[in-house]
């Protein structure tokens, strides 16, 4: 037992992780508590409700409302939630809009970096996605997340790019998607829409749109009124808004 | 999905024991010349407490949350704007000063408790007021309100204000503070306002007996 003990405690298997012949608390201040800073968001503070999106004939259409909730209050009520990347592109986000910020810093920063290379390219809607794909995954690998589900849109080379990441790395594609509570209030109208139809011009798809942006509102407790849409074609990219929703309480006056 | 489970589960850490915004109701009005800023001066420690703080000559902060963070964040960012006004050579933007704080705020977002409204007065753009909450966004808006107390008042605030008020109707302030006080337990003492323009800073401290509203209204 004494020479166990004379002997110097073996190294930690990596960076604050357990080492071998010591208790091991996960919870307990490691080694490098208050030398760096913890930077992991555990929690999202001010956050965004559902972000939809849906593919069309000649592009890509995305909305989310204008609210920042904190908790249940409805405290920022004119924020947006969309980013136009460049001509091709745009994203919108849901989860905690601070890491939504930061994450449009990072993104515009990118954008500038490119356009100074002064080769003609700006990045794809693909290759942002993929871009943010390793970028979400890799923070979540090292328990420091960026809170968001993104949603990527755009139309690049004549073609339509909607895509999905979210906060675990999951990515996919889509012809059409939601987050938050859109995945369960939106998302099966827009699917039931495109099984009958299997493309949509920018109208049906821009009403299509605001049918299920008004379903959220009347369902989701998180959410807004007022929203923003932004429509990628040929011609560029383009926001729009801030849109108001007309909802339609008469059904009250049938229930006494 | 699970990460839906997590968004709700945030109700009960932010209604916990630490509340949302420590013990104050801190507020900023941004009007055509200027900004009024106001707090509530209850701490544990001290019943007088200033929770306006000056980051430079013509920019303020107000803080909520817990006092050791936003006083050493202010400190730093006060240094920082000092510095970078001497080599501008002019008088530093609201803005900066308020991504100063938004940069502090959201990097150590995990560690500290700060709520900061900034707010002052800068040659280019006037009167502006932005909010730093928790979790570190940065958000310009014309009215600003903060603190545990700010809740009790936001119906109050919608009702009230608008953009584009002149200086005597954001004297409207020292009610919203008052009402907010008289609702919330953990704020109160007096009523500190401070009005920026171009022409500098004029301070004001409202008592109990000066300020109207402060017993509750209809509703005691």
């Amino acid at each position: 037992m004494e020479a166990r003990s004379a002997r110097m405690l073996p190294p930690p298997f990596w960076a604050g992780g357990p080492a071998p012949g010591q208790a091991y608390d996960p919870c307990a201040p490691g080694p490098s508590t208050g030398v760096l800073p913890l930077t992991r968001t555990l929690s999202p503070m001010v956050t965004g409700t559902s972000v939809l999106g849906a593919k069309f004939d000649g592009g890509v259409i995305i909305a989310a409302d204008m609210l920042g909730s904190y908790g249940s209050l409805a405290r920022f009520r004119g924020i947006s939630r969309l980013l136009k990347v460049n001509d091709t592109t745009m994203l919108g986000a849901s989860g905690d809009y601070a890491d939504f910020q930061y994450l449009a810093q990072v993104i515009d920063q990118m954008v500038i970096d490119e356009e100074l290379l002064g080769d003609g390219h700006s990045y794809s809607p693909k290759a942002i996605h993929s871009w943010l794909t390793r970028v979400m995954y890799n923070r979540r690998s090292k328990i420091n997340p960026l809170w968001n589900t993104v949603v990527i849109g755009g139309f690049y080379n004549g073609e339509s790019f909607l895509g999905y990441v979210d906060m675990l790395g999951v990515a996919y594609e889509a012809p059409t998607l939601a987050t938050g509570y859109g995945a369960y209030l939106a998302q099966p109208l827009m699917r039931e829409v495109l099984e009958k139809k299997s493309s949509l011009t920018q109208e049906e798809a821009r009403d299509l749109i605001e049918r299920c942006m008004k379903i959220l509102y009347y369902r989701d407790a998180r959410s807004f009124n007022r929203y923003e849409v932004a429509i990628a074609t040929e011609k560029g990219v383009e926001v729009e808004g801030p849109l108001t929703l007309e909802a339609n309480w008469d059904i009250a006056h049938l229930v006494r | 999905m699970g990460l839906n489970g997590a968004v709700m589960g945030l109700g009960a850490h932010l209604w916990g024991s630490y509340g949302s915004g420590g013990t104050t109701t801190i507020m900023a009005a941004e009007f055509d010349g200027g900004v009024v800023i106001g707090a509530d001066s209850s701490y544990v420690a001290n019943r007088v407490t200033d929770k306006l703080t000056p980051i430079h000559d013509r920019i303020f902060c107000c803080r909520s949350g817990s006092a050791a963070d936003t006083q050493a964040v202010a400190e730093a960012v006060a240094y920082q704007l000092a510095f970078h006004s001497v080599e501008l050579q002019e008088p530093p933007r609201v803005r900066t000063a308020a991504r100063l704080f938004q940069q502090s705020c959201y990097r150590y977002r995990e560690e500290l408790s700060a709520g900061i409204i900034v707010a002052g007065w800068d040659p280019r753009r006037g009167g502006q007021v932005y909010a730093v909450p928790l979790g570190g966004l940065l958000h310009p808006q014309p009215l600003a309100i903060g603190g545990s107390g700010s809740s009790y008042v936001y119906g109050f605030v919608d009702a009230s204000f608008r953009p584009g008020l002149s200086r005597e109707e954001c004297t409207h302030s020292a009610l919203t503070l008052a009402l907010a006080m008289s609702r919330d337990g953990s704020s109160g003492g007096v009523v500190r306002l401070a009005t920026v323009t171009a022409e500098g800073v004029e301070r004001k401290v409202l008592t109990g007996a000066e300020l109207e509203g402060g017993e509750g209204g209809a509703m005691s």
